[in-house]
């Protein structure tokens, strides 16, 4: 099983006929995705790739096709009024591509968000996968392996670098979800560490995080208290300088708080196998979980 | 983005919010102009740079004081001379300081007492929040952990604004009554509005002041802004000081690579930010000391490639590098074509060490192992770090 997207998942894809939703909206075509559904304002009526039709709003796309996830590439400074159109279209799950949202814009989504039954995966995140099943993002399709492992992560690259490390070991993944790298997001962390608690088929986690916030903390806590699965985890950072954002919007270290140190002390308070490098992540889960 | 104290108070005038009048100057040649409209007396002379500690920070050439009070308009004019152009370190500049390119000169404010008031966003709601203290000119940090009960916070509606019954929450939770109440929620309102509409991620003033005449005023003024918002206030992205911020890190912004100086010699080149800080744990974990934080993105081209390798090439501190690649999207051979390009153009002389892993990665390690320059290849990410460790401590 999963968390989720799975082979009941029906996509509708925001932006996409644009470069990178064309581009990403192909790669999960051929993953297997059921793609049912594109929408670009002004281009209603076309067909992508022969056969996924093209409408020109959420709610018109929604109605026909029967959509129930969305996936959003559509630039910045337009992107929060695609999450808002998809919120308002109740679709329940949405994921957000885009980086580089302005932080006021997705605080004004986020209490939008708070009123509604949609959650809100990103933005700036490579998305959701459930291998062998169902692909919504930017990660390449072929280093996930199906099985039993849950990631959550705000990265794109170094959660591929924990999936293949994972695939290489032999073992395959749940689901994958990538929870993004800005200060203000639809998931965290501790809602991923929920949802995945949940699913009888996860039977491990990989939990990756990085300086700022106390996300981090916060599903630490929570893993002390309710998770008896395995847990692995990695914290990113720990040589950054203070107060720079580290490529991440949300990645800076302010005023003493956010630190790696303090997020690895309260993974290891909650019995969490912390990596002690980043090429170490798969064989830190092996320790506490024999599979 | 952060901008100077004197544009801080430049917004902080548009939108209503009382400072004491000032002037700034970046030649000396402007000093008399500058100081020719405030009253005659004591006169505050400020160096301008983007750093906390200027007052009790030292110049270079072992001036002392960041911010002077004058007695008289000559005697500021001499400050001021001795700190244009002279180089200013604060705890927050680093050893190598920064190098006052304006001189802002302010009337002097009798203070009564001494306030902080801040607005930033908050991760923990997700939405603004208003800080104030009655502890003014000190640190809000410390403050919180000594004696957390002198803060109120406000959290903010981002859909409603800041309502008026908050701002009084403020006003009294500061003490105020009668006439700085109004003056205080006049004042909230403006920087709320400043906050609101210009996308800053902090606006802080520390102190506030009231004066014996019972005026409530911003004598200092900080503000930053989210940079993904810049792209609508081409008015804020006007106010940007390039002599504030490192050359490379500019020249790199200027190639849409996220860059990043830091003092080691192990310069790093990664795709996607978390691997990028995942790369410099590791180099640091083996005994090394990175140079940089690069993030070349997830499309990064071979002329991309080229100029992220001229930019940590320039760093004479850089004694090596390390170049870790999982290409998803992004495919190996590709990658490995850009790097031979890169290092062909560049005239490679430091030793490099290649990580690659992903899509087509048997391609792109045959490529790099088909050429004729010194390149390391590397399995995982451990043997990569391990390998330019070794490689530097040879050196």
């Amino acid at each position: 099983m999963s968390i989720l997207v799975n082979t009941d998942t029906r996509l509708l894809v925001q932006g996409l006929t644009g470069k990178a939703g064309s581009f990403h909206a192909r790669q999960c075509l051929e993953y297997g995705t059921n793609i049912v559904a594109g929408v670009t304002p002004g281009r209603g009526g076309e067909r992508f790739e022969e056969k996924v039709p093209v409408y020109d709003t959420v709610r018109e796309a929604v109605n026909e096709t029967g959509a129930n996830a969305s996936v959003i590439f559509v630039p910045p400074a337009f992107a929060a009024d695609s999450i808002l159109e998809a919120i308002d279209a109740e679709i329940p799950l949405v994921v957000c591509i885009t980086e580089g949202i302005p932080v006021k814009d997705m605080a004004e989504v986020k209490v939008k968000l708070q009123q509604s039954k949609t959650r809100l995966i990103g933005p700036n995140c490579p998305g959701i996968i459930t291998p062998g099943q169902c692909k919504i993002g930017i990660m390449p399709g072929y280093i996930h392996k199906p099985g039993k492992v849950g990631v959550i992560s705000r990265s794109g690259t170094l959660t591929y670098e924990a999936v293949w490390q994972l695939t290489s070991l032999g073992h395959g993944q749940s689901t994958c979800i990538g929870i993004g790298g800005d200060p203000v997001s639809g998931t965290s962390h501790l809602d991923a560490v929920k949802l995945f608690n949940e699913d009888p088929e996860t039977e491990a986690l990989i939990l990756i995080g990085e300086i700022g916030g106390t996300a981090e903390e916060e599903a630490a806590a929570y893993i002390k208290e309710h998770v008896k699965k395995p847990v692995a985890g990695f914290i990113a950072g720990a040589t950054a300088p203070p107060g720079r954002r580290m490529g991440h919007a949300g990645a800076i270290v302010s005023g003493g708080s956010g630190t790696a140190e303090a997020k690895i002390a309260a993974m290891k308070d909650a019995g969490i196998e912390v990596a002690e490098t980043p090429s170490h992540m798969g064989e830190a889960l092996l320790r506490v979980y024999r599979g | 983005m952060n901008i100077h104290e004197y544009q801080a108070k430049e917004l902080f005038q548009h939108y209503g919010v009382p400072v004491p009048a000032g002037h700034c100057a970046q030649d000396t040649s402007d000093f008399a102009s500058a100081l020719s409209s405030l009253p005659e007396g004591v006169t505050v002379v400020k160096s301008q740079i983007h750093a906390g500690g200027r007052g009790k920070g030292t110049f270079k050439d072992g001036f002392k004081g960041g911010v002077k009070l004058a007695k008289s308009k000559e005697e500021a004019a001499e400050f001021g001379r001795k700190m244009l152009g002279n180089t200013l370190v604060t705890h927050q500049t680093g050893p190598e300081g920064r190098k006052v390119g304006t001189v802002y000169f302010t009337e002097a404010s009798e203070i009564e007492k001494e306030y902080y008031l801040a607005i930033v966003m908050d991760r923990a709601t997700s939405r603004p929040v208003v800080i104030a203290s009655t502890e003014g000119g000190v640190e809000i940090e410390k403050v919180a952990e000594e004696t957390p009960e002198k803060i109120t916070r406000v959290v903010i509606d981002p859909t409603l604004g800041l309502r008026a019954h908050q701002a009084r929450q403020i006003a009294f939770g500061l003490g105020f009554r009668g006439d700085q109440v109004k003056q205080m929620i006049k004042l909230l309102n403006g920087l709320y509005r400043l906050f609101w509409e210009k996308d800053a991620s902090l606006v802080e003033v520390n102190p506030l002041i009231t004066t014996p005449s019972g005026d409530v005023v911003a004598l200092d003024a900080k503000v930053g802004f989210d940079d993904n918002a810049l792209f609508r206030h081409p008015d804020i992205v006007a106010y940007r000081d390039l002599n504030e911020e490192d050359p490379k890190e500019v020249e790199a912004s200027k190639a849409n690579l996220n860059y990043i100086a830091l003092d080691g010699n192990i310069a790093c080149m990664v795709n996607g930010a978390g691997l990028a800080m995942a790369t410099m744990d590791i180099i640091q974990h083996y005994g090394g000391s990175p140079a940089n934080f690069l993030d070349v993105g997830g499309g990064a081209d071979a002329e991309q490639v080229t100029q992220a390798f001229q930019i940590i090439l320039k760093d004479e501190n850089v004694k090596g590098i390390l170049v870790n690649i999982f290409g998803g999207i992004m495919k190996c051979d590709v990658i490995a074509t850009g790097i031979l390009e890169a290092a062909k153009a560049v005239h490679l002389d430091r030793p490099l060490v290649v990580r690659l892993e992903g899509t087509n990665v048997e391609q792109g390690k045959k490529l790099l192992d088909q050429s004729n320059l010194k390149i390391v290849s590397a399995d995982t990410l451990a043997d990569a770090a391990k390998k330019i460790v070794e490689l530097v401590a040879d050196r």
